[in-house]
């Protein structure tokens, strides 16, 4: 049997780990499009803070790893699979013949319409090589200029605040991390950034990116109803979206990412896909989603191999959970944290501290939240939402008091 | 004899010696607040309530980890930080169920029990064995593992 794996992240490696552990004589092949080692995007922050160096983002750090467990890697780009006559084509144009595909070739940046992002200076913060450029030009005092305050956005943010350049950010939303974040909470993010010293724009278009032509930077921002913005480093964290472009002639049914049914089969029964690519089961809703995060990227590639190898392992849908870290200010959100039809929910503010905690609930169970400021114990809020355990009476506490979340897990879960 | 931490809220009399010897023994520090393990105070019903790690057999916070940064103690079991590896993304600590991986602000890691090695300083300091470490068979991880398995996204995962 033949395996092959499209996409060395996260659910690439663990798929191709788990193949491995299922199917001992099974060919396991790992293929890759970037020259590094298999590493981790969520580590480049880390990376461009000087926390780590390159090799502190790799997925796994022994040097013989996938060697050791019989995993062959190609380092190489594919251009195109056609999924029921079981190949697909390199770069190079080689072809390779599978019994079995994942599909796990994740996210990639997308940037909007805008001219002149496509001109040196202007660069997204996905991979290795662009970090590596990024850290060339976000030098101490260099003028940024970060496009984008969403989740991805706003982690590079804390990263380059840390490199001490002179940063702007620039948004087009009316808050920050909106699709993580409440109007309240997002707002408080805002706030404590911009008391932190880091110049935050909400509600701001830009409409051009030209070469500076007054040599105090490299390039000029030209903004819908606000003042030019020079720049020597443009930073584009405008959203990503699956890469499937590749997939145009497969076979399989795409819509937002790679459509697989609850068991992470695609619409061909050879072929699965796990982690960002994929469009799978949302967890909670019935609704199929692409949730782009790690635990998710992890589960999906376990459970897709496990299938590949014969398995019948559902999956019972992604859950999604972000948390954030923005220059100290700790944000979580989990599940439907904007509420659910005929549900309640109870908060907690203090502006001054910026502390938030908010509690999404359907008739006495918890099915999403939003945090800011709290670090210890958050994971119970995962618990307490999975679990569907019932609240009871803890419900009427966690109404009138929402940061009492640990001792209703407790007085729920483990009443004597 | 893999040996885990066992947890009898009946005999806890919310005396806090696990929490300051769990921070002398890893933070060292007499403070609670720095502590892995947690007594939880019921007033109402008079009851006390030490709540740590469980040390999961398919541990989440390993799972969800980018970096390889949680380890496995061969010795005792315990789901190991790995200091040098965690860079600090608190992925872990919203993956984990049990909210018992937590983040140090001050170090900029994540922190969780990891048995003291073997030789836990919270059963070791409690007057009333409300915390014992004995064999794991023995223990009330059973009810831990059966809601752990409700909340199946991973339990699923198990072939």
């Amino acid at each position: 049997m033949r395996y092959v794996i499209i996409g060395a992240g996260p659910a690439g490696v663990v798929a191709a780990e788990t193949l491995r552990k299922q199917d001992p004589k099974g060919e396991v092949i790992l293929i890759g499009d970037e020259p590094e080692p298999a590493y981790s995007r969520m580590a480049i922050p880390y990376l461009l803070a000087e926390h780590i160096d390159e090799r502190g983002t790799y997925l796994r750090h022994a040097t013989d790893h996938f060697e050791n467990l019989g995993i062959r890697q190609i380092h190489e780009k594919v251009t195109a699979v056609d999924g029921t006559g079981h190949t697909l084509t390199l770069q190079s144009g080689e072809s390779i013949n599978f019994d079995r595909l994942l599909i796990a070739s994740g996210s990639r940046p997308v940037a909007p319409p805008i001219p002149g992002l496509d001109q040196p200076g202007v660069h997204h913060c996905w991979t290795l090589a662009d970090a590596r450029y990024i850290a060339d030009y976000a030098k101490a005092g260099s003028k940024v200029v970060l496009m984008g305050a969403g989740f991805i956005g706003s982690i590079i943010m804390e990263a380059l605040v840390e490199r001490h350049v002179e940063l702007t950010v620039l948004e087009m939303g009316d808050r920050m991390v909106p699709r993580m974040m409440d109007q309240t909470a997002g707002n408080l993010i805002k706030h404590w950034c911009i008391d932190h010293g880091v110049n935050v724009r909400t509600s701001t278009r830009v409409m051009e990116v030209k070469p500076d032509d007054t040599g105090i930077a490299r390039l000029t921002l030209e903004c819908e109803a606000a003042k030019p913005i020079q720049a020597d480093l443009v930073v584009v964290a405008t959203g990503v979206r699956p890469e499937t472009r590749y997939l145009e002639n497969s076979g399989v049914q795409i819509r937002q990412g790679v459509v697989v049914n609850d068991y992470l089969q695609t619409t061909l029964p050879d072929i699965y896909a796990a982690g960002d690519v994929c469009e799978a089961l949302e967890w909670g809703t019935g609704n199929h989603a692409v949730h782009a995060i790690q635990p998710v990227a992890a589960e999906t590639g376990r459970v897709a191999a496990m299938n590949m190898t014969g398995s019948n392992t559902l999956y019972a849908g992604s859950l999604q959970m972000n948390i954030l870290d923005s220059i100290g200010l700790i944000s979580t959100s989990y599940g439907q944290w904007q509420g659910v039809e005929n549900g309640e929910s109870s908060e907690l503010l203090d502006e001054a501290r910026f502390r938030y905690i908010k509690l999404q609930f359907e008739a006495d169970r918890l099915v999403g939240a939003i945090t800011l400021g709290m670090t210890e114990h958050v994971g119970v809020l995962r618990g307490l939402i999975q679990s569907r355990t019932r609240l009871g009476r803890w419900k009427e506490h966690l109404m009138k008091d929402p940061s009492r979340i640990m001792e209703a897990y407790l007085g729920a879960t483990h009443s004597a | 004899m893999m040996r885990s931490l066992t947890i009898s809220p009946d005999k806890c009399t919310g005396c806090l010696q696990c929490e300051m010897a769990c921070s002398y023994e890893n933070e060292g520090v007499f403070n609670p607040v720095k502590s892995r393990i947690k007594v939880f105070v019921f007033e109402q019903e008079g009851r006390h309530v030490p709540y740590t790690c469980t040390q999961c057999a398919d541990a989440w916070c390993q799972n969800a980890c980018p970096t390889e940064a949680i380890q496995i103690n061969a010795q005792t079991g315990a789901k190991e930080v790995n200091e040098g590896l965690c860079v600090g993304c608190k992925v872990c600590t919203i993956a984990c169920p049990f909210g018992t991986v937590n983040y140090n602000q001050a170090t900029g890691k994540v922190i969780k029990c990891d048995l003291c090695g073997g030789d836990p300083a919270c059963a070791k300091a409690c007057p009333t064995q409300a915390i014992t470490y004995q064999d794991a068979n023995w223990t009330g991880y059973d009810k831990m593992r059966s809601w752990a398995d409700k909340t199946n996204t991973q339990a699923t995962a198990q072939a």
